[in-house]
């Protein structure tokens, strides 16, 4: 069902955890839906130096929080937005039809954590228009 | 990986080395299709007519009144749509339950949409019927109650004789899917008032692909598939001869093992459950503490989702199963565990471990000791977890 990437990260998850006083953090995702993910993002000048999340979800939730934070990290805020799900499906080498929703959690993620690193810096993203993690229509 | 350890006998069970031995020859060399008339013929549709015989035994039934099906969803598909299409005259409405197998709702579901009248009963919090409410559903109109003998899902027993005695008494045809209940419990359709019965072979160390429906002498029933005369022109298709042979074996084997199979198995249950409830923390132990399949059980870890718990608990080489909604591909976790009056959020984390005739002691303390870390890694992944121990909850 998933491939061995998927495994890799769901068995060895990287950036676990959380990030004490992050410069962005996000929530997305709901309980009803059985998959909640939470990114932290430590971030100096515009790159993302430090990531880390928290994943209540399915095998395939957690394969995409992991490999969504290795995709980040290093990256520059604007590298880091650009980021589609799409490109988390084939960092992971592909994910079942049904699982699918998990790496568009992911992307929303990590947009919510940068939106609320905009937030408190006062800070505009144009890639971040209209994006209201508290709106978002999760569905499988 | 070395370990192998399979613990979800409620999915399916392994073919036992006698019941496959018996299968042998009937591939091979009693080859013969049971319709024949010549030797070759009349050698398998001696050993069909034998092997009827060794499974009404199992349920207290006639022999002529068990018919061969493609399995358990053939059987409640022939069951529901054939009673009622059957008593058109009668009426045309259905009681059944809330947590039944979708074999059943789901032929419910289609007979709703030809314009039946469905009551789905609700069940309590261990997933329990009232039988107040079942006599109060009863109309005019009602044709047929269809409620499971054992829930596989949370392992809850129905009040399956009180439920035949109301079905009587109101002049009601009585069936229930017994799939999970066949070889783990007494089942005595004269003496429970069951008019049908669901069975199914893989379920009790037999074969896939067989099954059986017993009708009670003098239901009326249309039948389910058309074609040859075999069944007594009630279901067609030449006779699945070998699996008949399994399936009658390894009911001929439930039948003179069940007492000591159930004692084994809830010995078994209990130390599984007591191994959990004992060493970790926010869990739900689902279903009837004790009107339950011997070999069930049904537990919700707060804080996380099953599917993980399973891919987790394979790679220890342990096999379970979960009715969280990703492993379903649907959004809503089982219909079973909301039934019961579950939240999302604790259904989602639902673990179904079942117990069979290969499981012993050393594999229960293995899943107790594994069990616990899995759960304590996947939690501290967690933010629902995060906000419990922050003192959020």
């Amino acid at each position: 069902m998933y491939t061995n990437t998927v495994m890799d990260h769901f068995t060895n998850p990287r950036n676990v955890g959380e990030i004490e006083n992050a410069d962005g953090m996000g929530e997305v995702g709901n309980v009803k839906c059985g998959d909640i993910m939470r990114m932290y993002l430590k971030i100096e000048g515009d790159i993302i130096v430090d990531v880390k999340f928290k994943t209540f979800g399915c095998g395939s939730a957690v394969a995409s929080s992991s490999i969504s934070t290795e995709l980040i990290k290093g990256k520059t805020i604007k590298e880091a937005l650009a980021l589609t799900n799409r490109e988390v499906i084939t960092a992971l080498g592909g994910l079942p039809p049904v699982k699918v929703h998990c790496s568009v959690l992911a992307e929303q993620a990590i947009k919510a954590a940068i939106l609320d690193y905009a937030n408190k810096n006062n800070l505009v993203f144009e890639e971040l228009a209209g994006f209201n993690p508290d709106e978002l229509d999760h569905e499988h | 990986m070395t370990k192998k350890l399979y613990l979800d006998y409620s999915a399916t069970t392994p073919v036992k080395k006698e019941v496959l031995d018996a299968m042998i020859p009937y591939f091979t060399e009693v080859f013969g299709n049971p319709s024949s008339i010549h030797k070759f013929g009349r050698d398998a549709k001696a050993i069909v007519a034998s092997s009827r015989e060794k499974i009404a035994n199992l349920i207290n039934s006639r022999a002529d009144e068990v018919y061969f099906t493609g399995g358990g969803s053939e059987s409640d598909n022939w069951a529901i749509k054939g009673v009622m299409r059957a008593n058109k005259k009668k009426g045309n409405h259905i009681i059944t339950t809330k947590i039944e197998h979708h074999a059943v709702l789901h032929t419910c579901d289609y007979l709703y949409r030809e314009g039946y009248e469905i009551t789905y009963l609700d069940v309590d919090e261990y997933g329990m019927i009232s039988l107040e409410d079942l006599e109060n559903a009863i109309t005019d109109k009602t044709v047929l109650i269809s409620i499971m003998f054992i829930n596989n899902e949370v392992g809850t027993m129905e009040p399956i004789k009180e439920i035949g005695n109301i079905a009587r008494k109101h002049g009601v045809i009585f069936h229930t899917d017994a799939v999970q209940a066949l070889g783990n419990v007494k089942i005595d359709v004269d003496d429970f008032n069951i008019d049908l019965l669901s069975m199914s072979s893989h379920k009790i160390y037999g074969p896939k692909g067989i099954g059986a429906l017993y009708i009670r002498k003098g239901i009326k029933i249309h039948n389910l598939i058309e074609g040859g005369a075999q069944e007594k022109k009630r279901r067609a298709g030449t006779e699945n001869v070998a699996g008949i042979v399994g399936f009658a074996k390894a009911a001929e084997i439930a039948g003179e093992n069940l007492d000591a199979h159930i004692e084994k198995l809830v010995y078994l249950r209990e130390r599984l459950v007591k191994g959990i409830m004992d060493n970790i923390d926010y869990v739900k132990y689902n279903g009837h503490p004790t009107k339950r399949h011997p070999g069930n059980v049904n537990v919700c870890f707060e804080f996380i989702e099953g599917e993980s718990l399973l891919l987790s608990l394979d790679l220890v080489g342990i096999a379970g199963s979960s009715g969280s909604a990703c492993t379903s591909g649907s959004l809503d976790p089982s219909h079973v565990l909301l039934a019961l009056g579950l939240t999302h959020e604790i259904a989602h984390g639902s673990l179904r471990l079942t117990i069979g005739d290969f499981t012993t002691e050393e594999d229960v303390d293995y899943v107790i000791k594994e069990l616990q870390p899995i759960v304590h890694r996947l939690r501290i992944m967690s933010p629902l977890y995060d906000k419990v121990i922050k003192g959020g909850k």
